[in-house]
């Protein structure tokens, strides 16, 4: 006779399927428990007297983030090969290793480790989200290596270790809210995903909103990877703001403007500003939902310099003429050369000359030119807002009139004292 | 009141689309007692069934169209091959199809990666399903209003087969006494692939559906499994009209939460409330009576 299980008996069963599930979710934005577990201190064994020097690329190539830094590892692996066709670093040919952060950030410490430990890199280039960049902080430190991140983060850090090529908050929201005061927005709505960065943001937001006479009628959050927006949405459209910043991350995103458009709200009579929508993720949300909405970046494909001319054509030919470039592929470009002209002006690809040669470095980047900060090792970046247009690409239409210095703890403004703290 | 009719749509517009996640689960988990952790790649499967139909046809009502009967074939093909070559060899070990399940979505998630590559794709809506009525001032979305009406047809279809066809009896002739069942002539291998056929099926629909509202990528089933799941063990396992109820009953309380507190908060509250829920009557909202001697 057949044995069968109790309906009963499945409950719990369908309870541990979803403890499954949620614990899949869970480990892509969990802390990670060793970070510095792989960190020893040790003389540097990188190996400079041969014709090559090894450098490391960490990108995660699987997992949910490989949508966006497989964009950032092609970008890395173009630049690399553009300095080899030149002649190297010092006349050094680069010898690339790559490892795979794999979406989670004990695996990004873990592979750091590797990099420069075992592999004896001369410096590691990646990362993207800010558990990753956390995770990794305290191997970079321990072992005195250099890493240099390609995104736009939250601000609040700076690590002797660590360069950072994307923009600060004061590169980007803060520009952004200015565009807005500009534009006489008074009254503006924050949604974003519920995690680290968009809270920040959202603190930065309401401080400048306070200081400026500026309401923000509501703040709210989802959970990452949510598709549900009805009651959002009808949050946004009873509130009657004039503008929404929009800090939502990944394919939310989609459902986000999806449902927005969908209850008759538009870019006309409310612009949505939004800091994690580049070239690369229109085709994702949808160009229909998002055409005419507003963007805060440093770098658009579409900016008409003869480095960025030259970048976008380079990129195109090595990776195809559909691909698109976007503001952190372009920083994380940058941070190659960037390291190129920091061990040139140093003479050497010792860790501490690189660092003390750093301040003041530029580089002609498709962004415009941009300089090393040797106080905290960001770097002076250009905000601008841009506009999706009908072809997906963004348009620039308003720039700060000149480079902003980094600020990566807002020291200078006066109203974001408390945040620091 | 504007704000009031919107919310109350908002929620009966989320409970049509757990409804559409959890009717496939309700068949396949409920009926069958197979914990198909697939079931949410099933209905990727059939979003991305949407997306190759509207490459071929360009007119994107049409393609909707189609979409939903392709969708359903393709779910329950997927569906077919999955009862045919692993879970009719587990059928008595529910904890087995777990995790076997959970690597057949892995590796169908790392299938729509590799063919469709990782970023989402877009999956238009057509013209007629943009925009929205005005009901007393509040704006309807369209494409809720389609979601809630194929959920409801769905729904119409599911049990016009349970209860009005010979298949359908079969079914519940299995699901009531498996044993007897077979003793009575019913193959009850054939019943058991039909079933996940129609479950996996109606899966496909729901994820046509969806593309409506959110986005079409490799992960989009996990967004919807562990809903499904929920609103399958709250309404009773084994009952269709438990599922209805719970459905709903979800999607209006989670929009009441979610608009008196925050989008993450509301989530909490629904999962308290149906700990709380399933403590106090851990059959869920029916219990399927049986004399099996299960």
């Amino acid at each position: 006779m057949r044995v069968s299980v109790t309906r009963r008996a499945l409950i719990p069963l369908a309870a541990a399927a979803m403890a499954t599930a949620l614990a899949g979710c869970g480990s892509q934005i969990s802390d990670p428990a060793s970070a510095n577990s792989t960190a020893s201190s040790g003389s540097s064994c990188v190996d400079t007297s041969g014709s090559s020097v090894k450098v490391g690329f960490i990108n995660s190539l699987s997992g949910t983030m490989a949508i966006s830094e497989n964009t950032v590892f092609d970008s890395l692996s173009l630049a690399a090969e553009e300095i080899n066709a030149a002649g190297g670093v010092m006349g050094k040919q680069l010898e690339v290793i790559s490892e795979d952060g794999a979406s989670e950030p004990t695996k990004f410490a873990e592979r750091a480790g590797k990099l420069i430990q075992q592999d004896c890199t001369a410096a590691v280039f990646g990362g993207w989200t800010s558990s990753s960049r956390k995770a990794m902080l305290p191997v970079f430190e321990a072992n005195d290596a250099l890493l240099f991140y390609p995104v736009q983060y939250e601000g609040l850090e700076a690590s002797k270790n660590i360069f950072y090529t994307g923009a600060t908050t004061n590169q980007q929201i803060i520009p952004a809210l200015d565009y807005l005061a500009e534009q006489g927005t008074k009254s503006i709505f924050l949604v974003g995903s519920d995690y680290v960065f968009p809270r920040t943001a959202n603190k930065i937001i309401q401080a400048y909103a306070k200081a400026h006479g500026m309401e923000v009628l509501g703040e709210e959050y989802a959970p990452l990877g949510s598709t549900e927006f009805s009651t959002i949405v009808n949050k946004v459209r009873d509130s009657k703001a004039d503008a929404v910043f929009n800090t939502l991350n990944g394919d939310s995103n989609v459902a986000f403007f999806r449902q927005y458009k969908s209850v008759g709200l538009t870019a006309a009579s409310m612009p949505v500003v939004s800091v994690s929508i580049a070239e690369e993720e229109v085709p994702g949300v949808g160009l229909e939902n998002v055409e005419g909405q507003l963007t805060a970046w440093d770098y658009y494909q579409t900016l008409d310099t003869p480095a960025n001319k030259k970048f976008v054509a380079a990129f195109k030919a090595k990776f195809g003429a559909d691909r698109v470039t976007s503001d952190p592929m372009e920083a994380a470009y940058t941070s190659l050369y960037l390291w190129k002209a920091m061990v040139e002006k140093a003479g050497s690809f010792e860790v501490d000359k690189v660092q003390a040669a750093a301040g003041g470095v530029t580089f002609e980047a498709p962004e415009g030119t941009v300089t090393v900060d040797g106080e905290n090792n960001h770097i002076t970046k250009t905000p601008r807002i841009g506009k999706i247009n009908s072809e997906g690409l963004i348009e620039t239409v308003w720039s700060s009139p000149k480079a902003v210095e980094p600020d990566p703890f807002l020291a200078s403004y006066d109203w974001a004292k408390d945040l620091a703290k | 009141m504007e704000l009031l009719i919107g919310q109350m749509f908002a929620g009966l517009s989320l409970g049509s689309v757990l409804l559409l996640a959890a009717l496939g689960l309700s068949l396949t988990f409920g009926q069958m007692g197979v914990i198909n952790m697939a079931h949410g790649e099933f209905m990727m499967a059939g979003a991305y069934t949407a997306f190759v139909v509207q490459r071929s046809i360009s007119d994107a009502g049409i393609s909707l169209l189609v979409s939903i009967p392709v969708g359903f074939l393709v779910g329950g093909l997927l569906g077919l091959v999955l009862e045919a070559v692993l879970l009719r060899r587990m059928y008595h070990r529910p904890l087995d199809t777990l995790l076997v399940t959970f690597g057949v979505a892995l590796i169908l998630q790392q299938a729509a990666r590799d063919i469709f590559g990782a970023p989402s794709v877009d999956v238009r809506a057509p013209a007629w399903l943009q925009g929205n009525v005005e009901l007393l001032g509040a704006p309807i979305p369209l494409t809720r209003l389609f979601i809630l009406l194929l959920s409801l047809v769905c729904l119409a279809g599911l049990v016009v087969v349970l209860k009005g066809t010979p298949l359908g009896r079969r079914i519940r002739a299995v699901v009531l006494n498996r044993d007897l069942a077979e003793t009575s002539g019913i193959s009850t291998r054939r019943t058991d692939q039909l079933t996940f056929f129609i479950g996996s099926g109606l899966a496909g629909v729901a994820g046509v559906a969806v593309t409506l509202i959110g986005s079409t990528g490799p992960y989009l089933g996990t967004n919807y499994i562990v809903d499904a799941f929920l609103v399958v063990v709250a309404g009773g396992v084994g009952q269709i009209k438990g599922a209805v109820i719970a459905a709903f009953a979800l999607g209006v309380l989670q929009s009441v939460f979610e608009f008196s507190t925050t989008a993450s908060i509301g989530k909490v509250l629904i999962l308290v409330l149906i700990v709380v829920f399933l403590q106090l009557r851990p059959q869920g909202i029916f219990s399927l009576k049986t004399r099996s001697l299960a």
